[in-house]
């Protein structure tokens, strides 16, 4: 089967971000995705696009599919050398937010995947990844 | 720079979101309209996602602030055409879109804001008799 290549996107304006959200809605078909799941992976990758241009000062993904036994998943990593985040739980809690968002964005990416992880360290920068595998 | 069209139809304004927005073509849209409902003195603004292939909390918000503003100014917000996808995925994220109205469809958005402004008008007509 044909499987297109792990792709670095840069994420430095607002069309970068659309374009992000368009990669992986390729990527989560080619791994084939319900129509459901598409659309929860494609919000996340929304949600975490945004805060890597947002709170981030710009960053990238890496976005890839991955393979566990016969198993597909869609799987993206965010990174970014921005501020980094003092407090992760705080972070993660619904309505948090430094900016001027809602605060949904990261706890929300992490309800709409299978896995999720992030590494910050202030003044360096933070890196998260999501993924999300296909039902079998 | 880009704008979403806003037509006017009767009482009401109709904007149908057929691009992928980026945030500042959305905060664009928010100002567009607010204008625009004052300068139509607009009774309701029917705003079509069915196009939409996700609405994030971003987006979400901004339909939110737009259903506020309008009240405020005396218009009805309908949300009309999400796809159940798209509803699905909200509701995980965690946006419920409480202050906002929706309808199926563009037709039975229509006939919802065609009822508001015919109770409100109705409402002000006993407050004046």
């Amino acid at each position: 089967m044909v499987e297109t290549p792990a792709e670095t996107l840069p994420i430095s304006s607002g069309e970068d971000v659309v374009r992000v959200r368009q990669a992986v809605r390729l990527r989560c078909v080619e791994a084939g995705f319900s129509l459901v799941d598409q659309t929860k992976m494609v919000t996340a990758a929304s949600e975490l696009a945004r805060n890597t241009l947002d709170h981030g000062g710009g960053g990238s993904v890496l976005v890839e599919t991955i393979h566990l036994g016969n198993r597909r998943g869609v799987r993206l990593t965010f990174q970014d050398s921005g501020p980094g985040i003092p407090d992760i739980a705080r972070a993660l809690q619904d309505g948090f937010t430094t900016g001027s968002g809602l605060g949904l964005g990261l706890g929300g990416a992490k309800r709409l995947t299978n896995d999720f992880s992030i590494e910050s360290t202030p003044g360096q920068g933070t890196r998260i990844m999501i993924a999300r595998w296909k039902l079998t | 720079m880009e704008r979403i069209p806003i037509l006017k139809m009767g009482d009401a304004l109709l904007i149908t979101i057929q691009v992928d927005m980026h945030d500042r073509l959305a905060m664009a849209l928010e100002d567009d309209l607010t204008q625009k409902i004052v300068q139509s003195s607009a009774k309701g603004v029917l705003i079509d996602i069915s196009s939409l292939e996700i609405v994030d909390s971003f987006i979400g918000r901004m339909l939110d602030n737009i259903a506020a503003v309008s009240r405020i100014l005396d218009a009805q917000t309908v949300v009309v055409g999400m796809r159940p996808a798209v509803a699905i995925t909200l509701v995980e994220l965690g946006l419920a879109l409480t202050g906002v109205k929706t309808a199926l469809n563009v037709e039975k958005g229509m006939a919802l804001i065609g009822k508001q402004v015919a109770s409100a008008r109705g409402t002000s007509g006993r407050n004046a008799g």
